[in-house]
């Protein structure tokens, strides 16, 4: 059995599941002042003497990486940054607590400037003097060589500081981006350690050794001990959690979009042959680029308790949201209010939603009946419009080979899935796309469905070089000698070794290692006229997916 | 001093799958290392600077510019259909107001390939500069556009093509002929009866660093771009003058690539050669994305670089600058020139021998122009290679007079066709491609 939660926004929910059956689920109010609160209020309703024993794991979805980052509920952090030439650091978004140190390597991981030992310990008095705890290292082309991240560490290391180092969160190349990631890293690791030890308190009152996981902004999950090295990456769970809720309550296996619609946002995600789509160098949070492995989401102003008001003769709609829907006795006139006056749904007191959209008839000069059916295509035509904006993006993606260009992954849509209160607007959204659109089922707690069900994901990158005789196993920190005949099936074995390796630290059962090779390119080296090695990239991934009994279930659904 | 920013459309297209051959310097690998600096700077995470995928050329687009022998089907690949293509949209999303200036970072390169293409050359199967330069004026009217080609070796294919055309400037600054292919590009290149001036070449002595290139731009290329008015300015932006080139002999650094760029301020550059592909082109193409998008490229660096083991000798500095005043002195008594060149001539005439180095082809050509001073004058070609392939055309300019348009209309109608493979007219003004 297993014991999945999900903290939202506004509500906490949580699914007990056995057999990927659906046997029990709660929901609550989430205190965002306590979010643990909320957690163990929803377990609580779960959970009992009788059942406790049978539950093999739990799993969690938590905003509180995403709020400490949102709310500035975070540590001070040193940044010591071993930047060598090239952009200038005025054009980055650094803090004051910035250190510039010598030493950098170049694309080929080749160092050019070591690092100056007298200087990081200059930098360390300072630091102590400021009396920060957290600090970040982060190295230009530190994926490509992270022995200077390394070796800056050693010297910066004590028993009261906490550092994180660039190299260790992504292995993709974004010097600027690894310095936001490294600094969100080691921002909120003293509010996450104190989250993470209240779950394993909470562990230990239901008197159970009981494995904790927590869902990461990709959709997969990881062993909460061992996000503790890199909280950030669970930032972006809810968004996370809602895409894994549509793989867990529907039998996807097509292209097809996404839709979460909030009160206040609609949320659109997209996937491809029915896996969701990852943001190609990572996600956003707080208006800063990182280098966060996560699931593609796009956020738009429109949702269930959009305000609805009118300018220039037009219907607006959004993205202000100034309380609920009318019928439910909120300020304004929403879309949720012109589906309770077409009888597209039912709640609350229909007669206050009349009156709320009679407001807009009245300075439209039209019935009520036809503002609320205007209201609700509107916003139909609204999402709708994003939909086909994001999908021409991300068909219009640039590629690197002509063999992409010319005959690339085009995404096609087929259906259309809806989640959340409005969902009851799904028909317009699809009439307006074109495509049919499904509602799942259990769809008020597809989240901790989702959560409940994700399979462990992690990604290897690595760079084989045999000019060089090294490969390097970004990620984790891993050089290793080659031999000069060294190929690329060689490198894609390395690869799958480490990355198996990975995801059981992370918690994975070995059937759920679903491996994919997503990059693999060797490049002949000419020096002079003469091959002096070759140049092999490889990425694997465990793709974001249920585990694998839930895809079984799918399967036979 | 705070720099304007501008919007900067960057067409980055490496084909990483795809060379001439697997050891060639226009291999697979050649843009991978700018590809992991671009990356690792982060510059595509930048407001103002707006990643696009490459467009396809079309055969249409290529026949605007070029007699492709026996037609561009048989001499182009996907690839130069793309390279091409993404010079295209670098020039759409500029002239669509999209961007305020637009970078193709493609392969394979183009200045080599001449009007008449019965082959490869210089790595280059069509000009991707003027398949661009032709669409910019089909599809947005523009008619005054200056080419400035900053490879080091002479842009002999892109002079070829616009030769005798007085609307297109094209100025190639290169390391001397006599010291590099192609071995032309001298000072008295300049320009067909019709076009003088329109054609400026500045040989540069071997081992010009960063003061000689912005000593010629500084006096040459800014002074004349001024004078000629171009309605956009093109850069052909090789990136070979680079100091660790591995086939030339120049001493160019990414700073000076980078202030030149800011300097020229090209509303496009279109990537041509450049194979120093690990210790040059990372920082060049880095340095001249920041110089467009107005962005700080002051930390931009080699990291060999050593300004005091490239500086150029004082030699090297005079030879510059008596180049220069050569230059200037032939382009200020141009409008002198064309009575002492064409005298009572009707016709004037070139006869070429053009060696295809990339596909091993001899070439003898001749061109015949009619001096006319309404427009650019009808152009006779007259080929053949030693392939066996015999070909003939006709070439109408952009604004063809009248009297140009008829004479090149009976040439046409009365050539002898069985002395012929094919038989080419290209009407430039009209855009109308006739092939018998």
């Amino acid at each position: 059995m297993i014991l999945g939660i999900d903290v939202g926004g506004t509500h906490t929910d949580a699914v007990l599941v056995q057999n990927f059956q659906l046997i029990k689920k709660a929901k609550v109010l989430t205190n965002q002042a306590n979010i643990m609160a909320s957690l163990l209020e929803a377990a609580d309703r779960l959970i009992s003497g009788n059942n406790v024993n049978n539950i093999d794991r739990i799993v969690l979805s938590t905003t509180i990486s995403t709020n400490a980052i949102v709310q500035n509920k975070t540590n001070r952090v040193a940044m010591v940054l071993l930047s060598g030439p090239g952009l200038s650091p005025a054009t980055l978004n650094l803090g004051k607590d910035t250190y510039f140190a010598k030493g950098y390597v170049n694309h080929r991981g080749i160092p050019i400037k070591k690092v100056n030992n007298r200087e990081i310990e200059d930098i360390s008095n300072e630091i102590s003097e400021n009396q920060i705890r957290q600090i970040g290292i982060v190295g230009k082309f530190s994926s490509r060589n992270p022995q200077q991240e390394l070796d800056t560490a050693e010297l910066l290391q004590n028993s009261s500081r906490n550092i994180s180092l660039g190299h260790t969160l992504s292995g993709q190349l974004n010097f600027p981006r690894r310095i936001a990631t490294t600094y969100l890293n080691a921002a909120i690791h003293d509010i996450y350690r104190g989250f993470v030890q209240d779950v394993q308190n909470f562990v230990v009152k239901i008197g159970s050794n009981i494995p904790v996981y927590i869902l990461k902004a990709d959709g997969g999950t990881i062993l909460i001990d061992k996000s503790l090295d890199c909280p950030v990456q669970t930032i972006h769970s809810g968004p996370a959690a809602s895409i894994m809720g549509i793989l867990a309550t529907t039998c996807i296996k097509e292209d097809a979009v996404a839709l979460d619609i909030g009160g206040t946002t609609t949320d659109i995600s997209i996937f491809a042959d029915g896996v969701p789509l990852l943001e190609p160098f990572g996600v956003s949070i707080d208006g800063r680029k990182t280098l966060i492995r996560g699931l593609y989401t796009k956020s738009i102003g429109v949702g269930g308790d959009s305000v609805v008001g009118v300018e220039n003769g037009n219907i607006f709609i959004g993205p202000q949201r100034e309380g609920p829907a009318a019928a439910l006795g909120g300020p304004f006139p929403t879309p949720t209010d012109a589906m309770i006056v077409q009888d597209i749904i039912s709640f609350g007191d229909k007669q206050k939603a009349e009156g709320a959209i009679a407001l807009v008839a009245k300075k439209l000069h039209r019935s009520i009946q036809d503002t609320a059916r205007a209201i609700v295509e509107k916003t139909a035509a609204m999402i709708s419009d994003n939909v086909r904006q994001i999908l021409a993006e991300i068909n219009n993606k640039p590629v690197y080979t002509i063999h992409e260009l010319l005959e690339g992954k085009v995404i096609r849509p087929k259906m259309l899935y809806v989640v959340g209160g409005p969902a009851a607007i799904a028909p317009f959204v699809a009439e307006n796309l074109g495509y049919p659109y499904c509602i799942p089922d259990h769809s008020e707690v597809s989240n901790a469905l989702g959560v409940a069900l994700a399979r462990t994901t992690a990604e290897i990158t690595i760079l084989a070089d045999t000019e060089k005789r090294e490969l390097i196993i970004s990620e984790e920190g891993h050089v290793q000698n080659i031999p000069h005949n060294f190929s690329l099936e060689d490198a894609i074995e390395v690869g799958q070794k480490a990355l198996r390796e990975k995801a059981v630290r992370m918690g994975a059962k070995p059937d759920d290692i679903i491996m994919e090779i997503t990059e693999s390119q060797e490049f002949n080296m000419i020096r002079d006229f003469y091959t002096t090695g070759k140049n092999i990239r490889v990425k694997v991934q465990i793709k974001p997916g249920l585990i694998s009994a839930g895809q079984a279930r799918s399967n036979h659904a | 001093m705070p720099k304007k920013e501008k919007k900067t459309g960057l067409i980055f297209f490496p084909a990483f799958d795809w060379a001439i051959s697997a050891n060639h310097p226009e291999r697979e690998e050649r843009l991978l290392y700018t590809q992991d600096q671009v990356f690792e700077e982060g510059l595509l995470d930048f407001p103002n600077i707006l990643e696009y995928k490459p467009g396809i050329a079309t055969y249409a687009d290529i026949n605007r510019c070029h007699i492709c022998v026996p037609n561009p089907q048989n001499l182009t690949t996907n690839s130069h259909l793309i390279s091409a293509g993404g010079a295209i949209t670098a020039a759409q999303k500029v002239l669509t107001g999209e961007v305020d200036n637009a970078f193709a970072l493609v392969r394979p390169p183009g200045h080599h390939s001449m009007l008449v293409a019965h082959g490869a050359r210089g790595f280059c199967n069509i000009n991707i500069e003027a398949v661009m330069v032709e669409y910019i004026r089909h599809k947005f009217g523009i008619k005054r556009i200056a080419v400035v080609d900053t490879d080091c070796h002479h842009g002999d294919g892109t002079q070829d093509i616009y030769w005798n055309d007085p609307d297109v400037l094209c100025i190639s600054m290169h390391q001397d002929g006599r010291t590099l292919y192609p071995g032309t590009g001298f000072i008295d290149d300049f320009g067909g009866p019709n076009a003088l001036g329109a054609t400026i070449n500045i040989p540069l002595p071997p081992r010009t660093s960063d003061e000689g290139f912005l000593f010629a731009l500084d006096n040459v290329i800014l002074p004349i771009l001024d004078d000629f008015k171009p309605e956009i300015i093109i850069n052909s932006a090789g990136q070979d003058n680079h100091y660790s080139d591995p086939i030339t002999n120049m001493n160019f650094s990414a700073q000076g690539y980078a202030l030149l760029n800011e300097k020229l301020a090209p509303d496009i550059a279109v990537l041509e050669g450049g194979y120093s592909i690990e210790k040059a082109l990372p920082y060049v193409n880095v340095g001249i994305i920041l110089a467009m998008a107005g962005l700080d490229y002051s930390q931009v660096r080699e990291p060999d670089y050593d300004a005091q083991r490239i500086r150029q000798s004082p030699e090297v500095t005079r030879l510059i600058e008596n180049e220069v005043k050569d230059v200037m002195t032939l382009w200020k008594k141009k409008k002198n020139l064309k009575q002492q060149i064409t005298g009572s001539a009707a016709y004037i005439r070139r006869e070429k021998n053009i060696y295809y180095d990339t596909d091993d082809i001899t070439e003898k050509q001749i061109e015949t122009v009619r001096v006319c001073n309404d427009c650019g004058g009808v152009v006779i070609i007259d080929s053949a290679a030693d392939t066996g392939k015999k070909i003939y055309a006709v070439i109408l300019p952009n604004s063809c007079c009248p009297e140009c348009r008829k004479n090149g209309e009976i040439f046409f109608d009365r050539v002898n066709s069985s002395q012929y493979n094919h038989i080419y007219f290209q009407d430039r003004q009209r855009d109308v491609f006739i092939v018998k």
